[in-house]
């Protein structure tokens, strides 16, 4: 549907058009870093619990709420720190009211459990910030402008692909050299076995919630920093594109849902730029049900062969 | 091709299937018949490939290659090409290479006749005994949904109600007919399954380790039973068995399977004196 | 012959009890006023009930996890509104599209089965590639058909249909199509569907689609097709959505795309699960007692209220969703069966299905 407009292009020569697409590529490549790091979350706890948790989206702007709190009263060398502790406190803690109780149940039970934890931490902030819009503070260096080349933005826009790839070669030593990131990846293919050779499982998942938690509190100051207002229902949708960035990526792979990720933040803006911003949502979820359909396994994930 | 040694007709026909997953072969080269009338054993060793077999013929699995005939037709066609040929153990690829595809889905073949039971029991948990038999008339339905939905179809409703408690009452079960299906002891709901299997008025039934945690009396009880609804539905029974006296007292013939290969066909005379079923299978199982 | 009776009996007090509700209901609206709280909890809590049987014909009976239920609501709600909106009143609602394309009306309840015949549609080209997919992969497909519908609604190109992102109106409403009886309006509209609804649901197609829920395999080799099976109930459980959506734009008056965001979806999602996952009258149930908890009897906690100088604490604007999602977590965690089960409020007294226990993969 969104193809059959041609992108609105000066056709003057090369420069024009790389001039034109410029900004949009850089805030493509500056978002998409910011779903990557939403998308961790998305795809560790998947991996293991194969659920998809709605209330991601939610923590990441329970997590712009509380610096808009925090850096009222404190300087951000400190307010950062506490803000990624306090996020990191509020995954943990969802994970063990909301899903352990249900961790033999059917899965649609926890999938549900999701969905509700999602409605009460939006109604919770409603409840607690007014409804209103925060402004979100000016973190020291991110905000500040730049020149580069014709286009100017904010710093923010090239320190995110940077910090997101650094994170994520973290993250993926982590899993492949710790002792913690083995029992991760011996969780995620089989829950009952790895059980069984005596892996605490319920550990490992609190690890992978902190994990998440903690990379969508870094992604929110990154995201929040570009957007600078927070209302209670504004991670609903990030959380969701990070979500298919990670199925797009392949469930489970790290990599993958950056890049996923990467790709959904450019198509996205190459959208806005084509001036059919309406579409840059439904683009997303049009992209998912294409990759769900050709390639469900993504493009990094592994193949499973189904038990009957 | 459907016309056996003795005359009679196959009804179910296996020609150089192999199954593959991933690099596991399950089944090599599976060929076999079973007649018109009998009772046809298929043992083997726990992992010898025999519910894959049955899941085969009834379009669980799609075989790597091979061709599953059914009363003469082709129900299931399946050759990989050029050089997978080889990779895949299809030693008469050459001969099939050139027929098309043919791949049903598990519902067409119960369609087309062919119902099975499960090795884990399948049953339908949130339902009665005779809602989980009734839901097999569904199949030959004539109404559609508008006609259901609006009690068109009250004459048919009513002869499938019928017929289920005709089916409850040879089974055993017309005294548990609304008690919920998991309620019942293992035993029943094995003859459950194999009477909502009998609602789908099948030609061949397949069934999968039927005596199953069952006990002396009952699998004796289940022997008389299978041989009664083979006669009384006209039916062709093909099953995989591990009790072994009920293989040899209701069995025409026998199929054993190791390791995916047929290694041993014949009368259960034949089979008990078989040496390389001995071997194989008896010697070291248990029973 | 006795069972038969006891099941005519049982029919019989069935009806004599929908019809004295519906009394009671008529009653309500004649003494209160229609503009009274309780005549607009019965009026939203119809329409909800209505979305949400439809919900649970997918979700509960089918055992389809599906999230798309916003999206037919608001196709259905279109199609509605698109068909009604009067002839002199066209160039006001479309003046940014001069007038608009659809330059004739029908009837209101031509309209009201257009609606869900426009969704039931979309739901099948929608349903053919997405029923393929499982458990939350479907989940996530419906949930983003829903917000491509959404879109594609508000896009500009197609606004001398839709009126793009600008509201709709002057279609006729509850008030003012059914001035004093919109609440008997209503009941009969839902009353009708979810009657409908019931036959299918205990006709051979309801057993097939218990038993797909029920195992998957099993019904397969029951000769069962899953695809088509599904599919059927994707459709009809998106006719109804159709209608709900329809009756919803009635009620509210006017309408635009961005009401009908997921979270409406979510919120439909958890009256089904209050009131039981596989009961009919459970999500009946649960969406009155959802409406009138949101609506009305919970507002006093959104009140910042004062008892001689003590000010109650927590009570100030929002509290009330706060309690109201904390009660529905508690229900999803504690009794995940929710109110009615898998069963019926007629069939309390049965001894058989004694035990619930979805089991939906």
């Amino acid at each position: 549907m969104s193809s059959s407009s041609a992108l609105i292009i000066p056709r003057k020569g090369e420069t024009d058009m790389f001039d034109t697409l410029l900004p949009y590529l850089l805030a493509g490549i500056s978002v998409g870093g910011q779903y990557a790091l939403i998308a961790v979350g998305y795809t560790l706890v998947y991996g293991i619990l194969r659920l998809i948790n709605f209330a991601h989206g939610d923590i990441f702007t329970a997590a712009g709420f509380f610096m808009v709190y925090l850096a009222a009263t404190m300087p951000p060398a400190l307010a950062i720190p506490l803000v990624i502790l306090l996020t990191i406190v509020l995954g943990f803690t969802v994970e063990r009211v909301a899903y352990k109780p249900l961790r033999t149940a059917p899965r649609m039970s926890i999938m549900i459990s999701a969905i509700g934890v999602s409605y009460l931490l939006q109604n919770l902030m409603w409840y607690l910030t007014g409804g209103l819009a925060r402004q979100y503070p000016v973190l020291p260096g991110l905000g500040d402008t730049i020149q580069l080349g014709s286009a100017s933005t904010k710093v923010v826009t090239l320190v995110t692909p940077v910090l997101t790839i650094i994170l994520v070669v973290l993250l993926v030593l982590l899993i492949k050299r710790t002792k913690i990131g083995m029992a991760m990846r011996a969780v995620s293919v089989d829950f009952e076995t790895a059980q069984l050779m005596g892996i605490k499982i319920n550990n490992v998942i609190s690890v992978t919630f902190v994990i998440g938690s903690a990379m969508a509190a870094i992604g929110s100051m990154l995201y929040f920093t570009n957007y600078t207002a927070v209302t209670p229902t504004i991670g609903a949708m990030p959380g969701l594109k990070a979500f298919v960035a990670a199925v797009f990526g392949g469930i489970g792979s790290i990599p993958g849902a950056m890049i996923g990720a990467l790709i959904i933040g450019i198509c996205e803006n190459l959208i806005k730029a084509a001036g059919l911003t309406m579409f840059s949502d439904a683009f997303t979820f049009a992209l998912l049900i294409v990759v769900l359909l050709v390639r469900p396994t993504g493009l990094f994930g592994e193949k499973t062969t189904e038990k009957v | 091709m459907s016309e056996n040694k003795s005359g009679g007709q196959n009804v179910l026909r296996l020609t150089d299937i192999t199954m593959q997953f991933g690099g596991v072969v399950a089944i090599n080269n599976l060929s076999l018949e079973v007649n018109q009338g009998e009772i046809v054993a298929l043992i083997g060793p726990n992992g010898a490939g025999k519910t894959t077999a049955f899941n085969c013929i009834t379009g669980v699995y799609e075989p790597t290659n091979g061709i599953v005939y059914f009363h003469g037709e082709p129900i299931a066609v399946n050759h990989p090409q050029g050089k997978m040929v080889k990779q895949y153990g299809g030693i008469n690829g050459d001969l099939y290479k050139d027929r098309k595809p043919v791949v049903h889905t598990p519902d067409k073949i119960t369609q087309m006749g062919i119902a099975r039971t499960f090795q884990n029991i399948r049953l339908f948990k949130s339902q009665t005994v005779f809602d989980n038999v009734l839901i097999g008339t569904h199949l030959r339905r004539t109404s559609n949904v508008l006609t259901a939905t609006f009690r068109l179809n009250a004459k048919e409703e009513k002869a499938n109600r019928e017929k289920t408690a005709k089916l409850l009452e040879i089974v055993g079960l017309a005294d548990v007919a609304d008690e919920l299906a998991t309620s019942l002891p293992y035993g029943k709901q094995r003859r459950l399954e194999i009477a909502r299997a009998l609602a789908t008025d099948p030609t061949l039934l397949l069934l999968d380790e039927p005596a199953a945690g069952m006990n002396p009396q009952e699998t004796d009880e289940l022997g008389e039973f299978i041989v009664s609804i083979k006669n009384q539905f006209d039916l062709t029974v093909f099953m995989i068995e591990h009790h072994m006296n009920l293989v040899m007292e209701i069995s025409d013939r026998i199929y054993v399977l190791d390791f995916g290969k047929q290694i041993a066909e014949g009368t259960p005379e034949e089979i008990q004196k078989n040496p390389v079923v001995i071997a194989a299978y008896l010697g070291v199982d248990e029973e | 012959m006795k069972m038969k009776k006891k099941a005519n009996l049982r029919l019989i007090i069935s009806i004599a009890v929908v019809v004295l509700l519906y009394a009671g209901a008529v009653i309500v609206e004649h003494t209160c006023g229609s503009k009274s709280m309780a005549v607009t909890v019965l009026q939203k809590g119809a329409v909800y009930a209505l979305i949400a049987v439809s919900m649970n014909l997918l979700n509960g009976f089918t055992g389809l996890f599906s999230l798309g239920q916003a999206g037919f609501m608001l196709i259905g709600a279109y199609s509605y509104a698109i068909l009604t909106i009067p002839m002199a009143k066209r160039a006001a609602v479309y003046q940014y599209y001069d007038g608009g394309i659809v330059q004739f009306t029908i009837g209101l309840l031509p309209a009201l089965l257009v609606a869900g015949v426009v969704a039931a549609i979309f739901a099948a080209l929608v349903g053919m590639p997405v029923l393929r997919l499982k458990g939350d992969y479907l989940a996530i497909a419906t949930l983003g058909f829903a917000e491509i519908i959404r879109a594609f609604i508000q896009w500009d190109a197609i606004g001398p249909l839709t009126n793009g992102s600008n509201l709709l109106k002057t279609y006729p409403t509850l008030k003012t199509a059914m001035p004093g009886n919109t609440v008997l309006f209503t009941f009969i509209v839902v009353g009708v569907c979810i009657g409908l609804i019931l036959l299918l649901i205990n006709s051979t197609y309801g057993r097939a689609f218990k038993a797909i829920r029920d195992d998957e395999i099993a019904a397969e080799a029951m000769g069962i097709n899953l695809f088509h099976h599904k599919q059927m109930a994707f459709v009809i459980s998106s006719f109804f959505a159709g209608i709900g959506g329809a009756l919803l734009a009635m009620y509210q008056g006017t309408l635009q795309a961005n009401g009908f965001k997921s979270a409406m979806t979510y919120e439909i999602l958890l009256i089904v699960v209050i009131g039981g996952l596989g009961s009919v009258s459970g999500s009946v149930i649960a969406s009155f007692l959802f409406i009138a908890c949101s609506e009305w009897w919970l507002r006093f906690l959104d009140a910042e209220t004062m008892i001689g100088d003590f000010k109650v604490p927590l009570l100030a604007p929002g509290f009330r969703m706060v309690a109201f999602s904390i009660v529905i977590m508690v229900v999803v965690l504690f009794f995940r069966k929710g109110i009615m089960g898998d069963k019926e409020l007629w069939e309390l007294g049965n001894r058989r299905k004694a035990k619930g226990g979805r089991n939906i993969k």
